[in-house]
């Protein structure tokens, strides 16, 4: 079993400065990510992603604990001996080298003959579509560009786990975008095992096979992107992947009775007590006011996002909640504000939380 | 448009540029060029009996360079005294240059990565000995290891050795005088391309399968060599043409080209030949630099 294991971190914990002034940047993680798979760290800034991925790539080593590559225990190994490589947040291209001399370093550095460099080179070029910028320095190209030459240059040896440091953050939307897909090609073109950090969960959940969500050094959940998003474990996980509506209450039986006083059918079994409740928008559905099975609310506020419409409510006791409708061809969803209308959650879609 | 009102403003500015730049062209001219020229024309001439030039044209001063003139017989043969001179200029130029590299180039990369504050500190520490006349500072380090100076005394009165290591008045010590003197002249323009190197290239190098040797060879050599050039320049020009160092700590056996122009100005009045001497000096100084400069920023791509 251990075979289709690329990266294992056994109780991983790294502290800065010592003693009483001692910050524990990661909390003992253990995690096990697969052979060939695009697996995503992600968390808000100071959650430890980086520092793991710091400690998986060798530029730190960690306070306690211990990282296994492919079965074999490399937690002392420097970063030159081990057969993983980078995509830095700040590409860290070499100025003084052409975009091919940048490719072909590591593998300079690992004595390989002239022909089988040049053939890498090329192929690589080639993978990236850089062609016909070989002979070009990195500051003569654009950020896009440097972003693909940054991933050709760790591509280019072959690594058994290639890691990404927010590698799209420096990029404007829409090269964000098909920086994605290509990245997510070349995952697969490759088959090497990626480790991706980032802060944007719809970066996450678009490109990933699994996502660890991480906070204060620890991870919270670990699971597809899916499972992530439709069964989160605790309320921050709700609330950091996409946008969450909140409601407090208390199980009784099989129904929950919300603080405004009414009853909500979930799936309540082994919780009890005090609870919360997580609804995505998209989950609320709205119905005439006084329809069976459904609570009321009033309109708030309706905001147009161009496809959807945002529809801010209150129930009775002034709990805000936001409904995500489509927006008709009209344009206009024909509510407004303080109108009393009833709302419905979609059967399967209300999570609860414990407190 | 209006193509006479935006001429006229253009002269105007022209006009006052190089009414700006009078005062440097001034200087240049009458305190650069002026001095060079009488130089090169002295060189050409025959010198006096007692010093100064005779009018004529003589081609002895570049004649003598490299040979002297038999007194009895009138034969021309290679000055050995000469080029013993030329090449003691040479190697010793070359030695301080590379070694104020060897001891500069940890000292700048230390000052450039310590907190900004340090920074200013160790920065100032640096230029301290601008303060102090350079003729002072020479005498100083005499005065540490001269025979009776303080190294030598201390080695004694500890019984390393029972009589004193000759140590002034050689090759080594005007060697070591101009690795001190020049040092600061190496330091700071290394520590100015440092400063704006990425640190994160040396994380990048370590990750691609570099070893320290090699992010140090491959990476963090060629992204300075601005620095390492502009620094092995104001070091290596000036110490060829040094005077007070080899003159205080070489004595008068050990001289360098400076010491021995300035021989054919006083007591050898020969100043025909002591103006050659500074135009070989300026030419081969030119052409050095020129080589070096061509060869050093040649581009290395690979591919």
């Amino acid at each position: 079993m251990s075979s289709a294991i690329a990266i294992e971190t056994r109780r991983a914990l790294k502290e800065y400065g010592t003693g009483s002034h001692a910050v524990r940047a990661l909390d003992g993680v253990c995690v096990r990510i697969d052979k060939g798979e695009f697996f995503t760290l992600l968390g808000p800034s100071g959650c430890g992603k980086t520092t793991l991925l710091r400690l998986i790539a060798g530029f730190e080593t960690p306070t306690s604990g211990q990282i296994l590559l492919h079965g074999k225990n490399i937690t002392t190994v420097p970063p030159n001996l081990r057969p993983v490589n980078t995509v830095f947040q700040s590409y860290a291209l070499f100025p003084h080298l052409t975009v091919a001399d940048n490719i072909a370093f590591s593998l300079r550095m690992l004595g390989r003959s002239r022909s089988d460099v040049l053939q890498t080179v090329e192929r690589m070029l080639s993978l990236v579509r850089l062609e016909s910028f070989a002979s070009r320095k990195p500051q003569q190209l654009s950020g896009g560009q440097q972003q693909r030459v940054a991933l050709a240059r760790a591509l280019a040896p072959e690594p058994k786990v290639l890691l990404l440091d927010e590698p799209l953050s420096a990029l404007d939307l829409k090269l964000r975008k098909e920086m994605q897909r290509e990245l997510k090609r070349l995952q697969t073109e490759t088959g090497i095992t990626f480790i991706f950090v980032t802060h944007d969960q719809e970066e996450a959940l678009t490109m990933s096979d699994r996502i660890a969500v991480m906070r204060s050094g620890k991870i919270l959940q670990v699971g597809a992107p899916r499972e992530i998003y439709n069964h989160p474990v605790d309320r921050f996980v709700a609330d950091f992947i996409g946008e969450t509506n909140f409601l407090s209450g208390r199980v009784e039986g099989d129904k929950i009775r919300l603080s405004s006083g009414e009853l909500v059918a979930a799936e309540t079994e082994g919780h009890s007590g005090s609870v919360t409740l997580a609804v995505r928008p998209e989950q609320v559905g709205i119905c005439p006011a006084g329809t069976s099975d459904s609570l009321t609310a009033e309109i708030v506020d309706t905001v147009y996002f161009g496809t959807d419409t945002h529809c801010h409510l209150s129930l009775a006791d002034e709990t805000e909640l936001v409904a995500r409708l489509q927006s008709p061809p009209s344009g206009n969803i024909g509510l407004s504000r303080g109108e009393k209308v009833g709302i419905k959650f979609n059967p399967g879609a209300v999570q609860v939380l414990n407190e | 448009m209006s193509s006479a009102a935006e001429i006229a403003a253009e002269r105007k500015e022209r006009r006052r540029s190089w009414l700006l730049s009078a005062p440097a062209l001034f200087v240049l001219l009458f305190a650069a060029s002026g001095p060079l020229l009488i130089i090169l024309v002295y060189s050409f001439l025959p010198p006096g009996k007692y010093g100064n030039v005779e009018w004529g044209f003589s081609l002895d001063a570049w004649v003598g360079i490299l040979y002297s003139r038999d007194i009895f017989d009138g034969t021309y043969k290679l000055a050995d005294a000469h080029l013993t001179i030329f090449w003691r200029s040479l190697k010793l130029s070359l030695y301080t240059t590379l070694f104020t590299f060897l001891v500069g180039f940890p000292t700048a990369w230390f000052i450039a990565t310590r907190s900004a504050q340090m920074r200013a500190v160790l920065l100032f520490l640096i230029t301290i000995p601008f303060w102090t006349n350079l003729l002072v500072r020479t005498f100083a380090i005499n005065q540490l290891i001269r025979n009776e100076g303080v190294v030598n005394t201390f080695l004694i009165w500890t019984g390393v050795i029972d009589t004193p290591i000759q140590i002034v008045y050689t090759d080594f010590a005007v060697f070591l005088g101009m690795t001190y003197v020049y040092l600061p002249l190496m330091v700071l323009p290394l520590y100015a391309t440092i400063d704006r190197f990425d640190m994160r290239l040396l994380e990048a190098g370590c990750d691609l399968y570099a070893s320290r040797w090699q992010v140090l060879r491959h990476v963090i050599v060629p992204v300075v060599k601005p620095g390492i050039i502009a620094g092995s320049i104001l070091v290596f020009i000036p110490s060829l043409g040094a005077y007070v160092t080899p003159r205080i700590l070489g004595g008068g056996r050990n001289m360098m080209i400076g010491n021995f122009i300035d021989l054919q100005f006083g007591a050898g009045r020969n100043w025909p030949l002591g103006a050659a001497l500074s135009v070989t000096l300026l030419l081969a100084v030119a052409v050095a630099l020129f080589v070096y400069v061509r060869y050093a920023t040649r581009d290395d791509n690979r591919v």
